[in-house]
Parts: C-alpha cells; structure tokens; sequence
C-alpha cells in the first residue's frame, strides 16, 4: 500500500467511523434521554405520556406512608407550588429523608401518582440536586413576584 | 507555624518550577548547556519542596490542627490515622496537592531515566513537564490553598466524608492521579518532538514504556474505583456511567489508543502525527477530567467540590494547553512524513481499526458526558442520559474491536498472508464457539444472542492471547522465546478476555431482589435461602451500627454468614450501608441492610454477582501485562549501544 492509498484508507475508516457513530447515537440519544420535568408542569399535565423522566423536589414532611413491614412506599414531593405523589417498591437511598431534596425517575400512571423506577439522593445531608434547587428558585421568585403584585 | 512551612514551600516550589519550565526550554532553543543543565537540578529541588509541602499538610492532619481550613473541613479527633492521613486527597486542595506531587516525581523519574537521551530533547521534556506543574501549582496558590488557617480554630473537625473512610478508597486517589499525571510524561515527550521538529523511531520508543506504565495505573486506579463504589456505595453497581467515572474512563481509552499506535510508530515509523495528536488527547483528557470533576458543573455522586473560580482557571488552564499543543501541531505535524506503507492484511491495519474503534468508544463516552451541560446551555432543556444509551453507545464500537484482538495479535507486520493466519486462527475460533455457548446456555440455562456473542468474545480473545504463550514453550530448542513486550502483550489481552466474560455473565445473570425480612425469617432468592438471625448494635470508632446477621444456604447446605450494617457517623450524623459480600470465584452473594419497615421487618436487599470478580482481575491482569511490556530490555538501550543494535532493532523485526 502507498502511503497515499494508507491514507485514503484511514481516513475512510475514520469517516465511516464517525458517520456510523453519529447515527446512532442521535439515535440512541432519542431513546434514552430522560427530561427533567417540573413537578408544576407534570400537575398541569406537560409531562410526556408514555416514557420514564426525571423529577426532583423536596420531600413533605410527614407524607412517607408505608403499610408496616411492606416495602412499597408513597411520598409526596413538592417545588413548594405543587405537589406529586410518588410511590416506589423498593429500598429508598440512605439519605432520603422527609424535607430533603431528591430527584427520581420512573413514569406517571393512570391517576396521576408517579410510579418511580430509581430514587437518587446524594450523599451528603446539605447537597440539593442542581435542578431542584433551580425548580425551588424558580417558584420562590414566582411566589415573591406574586406577594409584590398583591401588595401593590 | 507547620502550615505556613508548607505554604512558603509551595511558593518556592512554584519558583523552581518557573525556572525548569523557562530555562531548559530557552536553552534549548539558544543551544545553551548551561541552561538546559538547569532541568534536572530545578526538578529535584521542585520535588523536595512539594514533598516539604505534602509533609506539612499531612502532619496538620495527624496532628488534628483545626487552624488549618482544610483540615478543620475534613478531620475528625476520633478519625484512624490511616484515614487522617488519606483525608489529605479526600477533597479538592489536597487532591491538587498529591497531583503537584505526583507530577514532581514523575519529573525526577524523567530527568533520571533520560540521561542517555540526546541533551536537548530532555531538557525540552522537563522544561513541557515544569510548565504543566507552573499552572497546578498557580491554580493551588491562587485558587485553592491547602495551608488556609480558620480563626479562631474550632475545637473539632467536621469529619472526613464516611464514603471516603475505606481502605479501597484510600487508595484510588494516589493510583489514579500517578495514571493521570503520568501521560503528562507522553504529553512532554510530544511537545518536544514537535519543537525540535525531529520524531523518529527511537522516540516512540522511549515514549512507549513511560505511556505504558502511566497506562498501567490508570488501570489500576479506576479497577480501584469501580471495586470500591461496588461495596461501598451499598448497591451492588461496578459501573454508573457517572461523568467522573467517565473523566477517567476517557483518558484510559485514549491512552490505550496511543499505546498501540506508539508500538505502530517504533516498529515501523507510522501514524507519527496520528501519535502526537494521541498523546496530546490523553494528556487533555487528563485535564479535562480534572475539571469535570472539580468545577461541579455535572451532576454526580462522587464530586465533591463546587466552585465556579475554580472552574475557570482551570478552563483557562485547559485552553491554554490544549490550544498551544493543538497550535503547535498545526504547525508541525505536516512536516513528519512517513514513507513506508503496508498492506490491507497487516498488523498496521488491525492497529489502525484499534485506533478508530478506541477513538470513537471514547467520543462517544465524551459525548454522553457533555451532552446535558451543552443541551442545558443552549436551554433545550434538562436532561440525563442512563446507563442504558453508555451501554449500547459503548458497546457497538468495542465488541468489533474484541473480535480484531485476536487476529491482530497474529498478524505480522507489513504484510500477511491469508492462509496460515485462518489455519492459525481455527483452533481458538472453535474453542471460542464452544465455549461461548456452552457457559451461559449450560452453566445458566440461558442463550440470549448478546450473552452469546459476548462469551465468545471473551473466549475468543483469551484464547488467541495464550496461543502465542503456548507456541513459544514448545519452540524448537534453540529458537528465541516469546520477547518480554509480546508476552506483556499477550497478559494484557488475556486481561481483556477475562474482563468481556465478567462484564457479560454479571449483566446477564444477575439476581436483585429487594426484601422486607423479620428476624428468623428466611427468604429465597437466586437459589440460595437467605436466613436473617438476628440484629445488633456495634459500636465502631466514630460510628454506630445496626448488624444484621444472616445465614446464608444453598439446598440446606450452610454457606457462609454475612454480617450488612447499617452505620450512622456519629459527627456528620450520616447513615451508610456496609453491605456484607460472600465472595468466591465464580459469584458474589451480596446483602444490604435497608431501612426500618415497621412491625420488626427491615428492608434487605439481596443479590446474586455471577463473575463479577473476573471484571476486576482482568483489569489487575492487564496492568500486570503492561508491567511485563515496560520492563522489556529493549527500552533500556543507551544512545549509544542503540547505534550499534539500529540494524536489529529497526523496522524489519518481527513483534
């Protein structure tokens, strides 16, 4: 082989490579993204239908309900606007407590309950996932925007 | 009085720094001996002042000196001394510190291993090294001193992370960042190549075992870590796709590309730009992953510094390495010329398509990283992406890439011939098919098609990898045996097909099962029963637990006893699970304790790991195999006997 030829063959390869990789992984992308949803936008129904996503917020204090010695779980979480129920079947992380920040993936049923696959929170009690603390801002400003107007 | 010791020896070690970086090089340039003899004298002395400052900082800790910011952050009284001593790289100042002092000493190494190098080139590669080190010490001094004091000093620490409080985890840090730091030395040795325009054989080889054996411990380190999120994180996972999992996953990749196509280079004057270009990736992605993993910007369970500054320093950092290596390429590149060619059926092109498959696996590892911070800049949106898109995304370049091991690993150089390569490949094809089928359609009853093909390739690689071994202890007597760097060679691949059969059976077979248990209940899972006898507190040094005991059986037959806890760090009032792990070759039984359900009955999780040891050992064995390539005597020749043994060592000789 030339080192012209050599070239030539590398540099299809590489472009054949590329090409190849570049499908599929807009394509797989499309599959296996998950959104991260605003517990205010799933309550007025924007969540999408028929695939899992992620939503994050704080847990309501008092609202962990559990049938004594059953491992399903139901909680409530809130962007302090609205409210989701959550229910889960399976062993929460070890910092999940009420009044923490967490984030979990999964799907929404027929009644509107989260049902979640994965329940995440991070391992330090003072850490608050990025897109909770960003969707608890949000609704903060919104809340004092809302108080301002009123007192005008 | 110690921390402000260790601060003024950070200054001057900067001091020294600037002087390696500017003189040598500049000596260089001019031609000056007297300048370029100040590398290795300021090296040294860089080295001795970052030891002084690592000292200082280490003592603070044994010491328990809450005057000192870092240590008061991440130090606990009641902390054993062997984890006062690794909260020293247990968060972002002192982990900087180790990477200066890592760097440091790679230096030496350097400066002692190339004096038979031509004068100029290892200045020039000292010179590259002290200017890396002039940035970390910078960003240290500027952004992110160790030696901060904090007055009034409180009377105890707030503890190091528990996560951290582990052996494994000890020692991941120091291994990893000694395989990071190390393709700095690569990365110099590309620099200097290109400045003096002059990149030939005997430069890939004296690049080769210095890339090996920064290879070696970046293997290592992240073995380490995937070990230590294993049974530490508490649930069972050896892998997240986590984007600091994936920080130094990227540079594996890339050095693993660059140390194939450097053999290409030595052996046969090759892809000369295609290998600076790599040895600059490595090295970038090196630093990337630093920043990756301390500027925040990414969600992640193991980061643990925020800090916007910081981030952009390092980006600075980033820019300016990357761009003037990436500029000076450009410019020089175009000029190394290689004349040689080779056949379709070579072992050149089997490297080539090493190379293309490693560098689009890594891409696409690059993409999957960066593609929810660049989504969420251009404001499409919040996303994440799972380990499902990292495992499919991984997976379509890298199984190719297996079943081209072991043809690639019995094709000569420049040109094959087909016939005795397919009666060579025969045997191991066969023994492949059968045992690929044979393992999980009898051994677990079950023959998914990736299953399937993934066991073959396991089967495929470890037996073409032993082949050679086997030829070379029946040679004819009188023929040479297999050389050092093919058997290292052979190790390495062997390492490989071990670690694509754990990664396939534990996929595949493994048993999760998430219980709620009362004590003298026994549950069934995976074909063992599980029997929980009993629940205790203990007591440890700066934590309590709740020990679960259980039982564990198989058809009655007693296996073993796992005692899980669930631990609460008495400072940080943090609970961890320690899960408890019944190791044995072939499987690992897994049990974590969960929460309090009410009633008596506690939460359990139960697993069944087929294989999973085979991930790990396979990575120690590819590093073992690295080992036995960078101690290869033909990396030792002087300057001089290399003029003599030239005709030998050139590129006829078959690896």
């Amino acid at each position: 082989m030339t080192p012209r030829k050599q070239r030539m063959l590398a540099v299809g390869l590489a472009g054949a490579g590329v090409v190849i990789a570049t499908v599929l992984t807009l394509r797989a992308f499309e599959e296996n993204m998950m959104f991260f949803v605003d517990i205010s936008e799933v309550v007025q129904g924007n969540a999408p239908a028929d695939r899992n996503f992620r939503v994050g917020g704080l847990v309501v204090q008092n609202s962990v309900e559990r049938e004594p010695g059953q491992l399903e779980v139901k909680f409530t979480l809130t962007d302090t606007k609205n409210n989701l129920d959550v229910y889960y079947a399976g062993i929460l992380p070890d910092l999940f407590r009420e009044g923490q920040g967490i984030i979990a993936h999964g799907r929404l049923d027929a009644n509107g309950v989260f049902v979640a696959d994965t329940v995440l929170a991070k391992h330090d009690e003072n850490y608050m996932p990025p897109e909770v603390a960003d969707s608890l801002a949000k609704h903060a400003a919104e809340k004092a925007a809302a108080t301002a107007v009123n007192q005008e | 009085m110690i921390p402000e010791i260790g601060h003024f020896a950070l200054i001057v070690a900067l001091a020294l720094a600037i002087c390696q970086g500017a003189m040598p090089l500049f000596g260089a340039h001019r031609g000056d001996r007297a300048l370029m003899a100040v590398a290795r004298p300021a090296a040294i002395g860089q080295l001795a002042f970052v030891i002084v400052a690592f000292g200082c900082l280490t003592w603070s800790f044994l010491q328990s000196d809450f005057s000192v910011l870092y240590v008061a952050n991440h130090s606990h009284r009641a902390l054993p001394d062997l984890y006062k001593v690794s909260a020293v790289w247990g968060a972002h100042e002192g982990s900087l510190l180790l990477w200066i002092l890592l760097l440091a000493i790679w230096t030496v190494a350097v400066g002692r291993y190339s004096r038979e190098l031509p004068e100029a080139f290892s200045a020039r590669v000292i010179g590259v090294l002290g200017l890396v080190s002039v940035g970390f010490l910078l960003f240290t001094l500027l952004t992110s001193n160790p030696f901060t004091r904090l007055m009034p000093a409180p009377p105890d620490g707030a503890d190091l992370n528990p996560l951290l409080q582990d052996p494994g985890l000890a020692m991941h840090p120091p291994v990893l960042y000694t395989g990071y730091v190390g393709f700095s030395v690569a990365f110099a040795f590309a620099i200097a190549a290109m400045i003096s325009g002059n990149l030939d054989q005997s430069w890939a080889r004296w690049t080769r075992p210095w890339t090996t054996w920064a290879w070696l411990f970046l293997t290592v380190g992240i073995a380490l870590g995937s070990w230590w999120a294993y049974y530490e994180l508490g649930w069972g996972g050896w892998w997240f796709w986590d984007p600091v999992e994936n920080a130094s996953f990227m540079p594996w990749l890339a050095g693993t590309a660059l140390i194939h196509s450097l053999a290409v280079t030595e052996k046969r004057g090759l892809f000369k730009s295609w290998t600076l270009l790599l040895a600059i990736t490595a090295f970038s992605l090196s630093l990337l992953g630093t920043f990756l993993v301390r500027s925040g910007i990414l969600v992640s369970v193991h980061s643990f510094a925020t800090d916007p500054e910081r981030g952009l320093f390092i980006l600075a950092f980033l820019g300016i390495t990357i761009g003037g290596a990436l500029g000076l390429y450009a410019w020089r590149a175009p000029s190394l010329d290689s004349k040689a060619g080779f056949r379709p059926l070579s072992r050149e092109t089997f490297l080539l398509l090493n190379n293309v498959l490693l560098i689009v696996a890594t891409t696409l590892v690059l993409i999957g990283t960066l593609a929810p911070l660049v989504l969420e800049v251009l404001q499409v949106g919040k996303i994440s992406i799972g380990p499902p898109w990292f495992g499919i995304a991984f997976t379509i370049p890298m199984l190719p890439l297996l079943f081209l091991i072991g043809i690639g690993m019995h094709t000569a150089w420049r040109q094959q011939a087909l016939a005795p390569l397919s009666k060579q490949l025969r045997l191991p094809a066969v023994i492949a098919i059968i045992a690929g089928i044979v393992l999980p359609g009898v051994f677990y009853g079950r023959l998914g098609l990736l299953v399937t093909v993934g066991c073959i390739a396991g089967f495929w690689v470890l037996s073409t990898a032993v082949m050679p071994v086997i030829r070379s202890l029946r040679r004819p007597a009188g023929t040479p045996r297999i050389t050092r760097a093919a058997l290292g060679m052979c190790v390495a691949h062997f390492g490989v097909g071990l670690f694509t059969l754990g990664v396939t059976i534990v996929s595949a077979f493994s048993i999760e099962s998430d219980r709620s248990m009362v004590v003298g209940q026994t549950v069934e899972a995976a074909g063992y029963e599980f029997e929980l006898r009993g629940l205790r507190n203990v007591d440890g040094p700066n934590f309590r637990a709740l020990e679960g005991e259980i039982d564990i059986r198989k058809n009655g037959e007693f296996v073993g006893q796992l005692r899980p806890q669930e631990r609460t760090y008495i400072v940080q009032q943090n609970p961890m699970t320690e899960a408890g792990i019944l190791v044995s070759w072939n499987r690992d039984l897994f049990v974590a304790l969960g929460d309090s359900l009410g009633q008596g009955a506690w939460s359990v999780r139960l697993q069944y790991k087929p294989f999973i040891r085979f991930i790990w050992v396979g990575c120690l064995v590819m590093a073992l195999g690295g080992l036995i390539a960078a101690s290869d005597r033909r990396y030792r020749v002087s300057v001089r006997s290399e003029a003599r043994e030239g005709v030998e060592l050139g590129p006829e000789e078959p690896a």
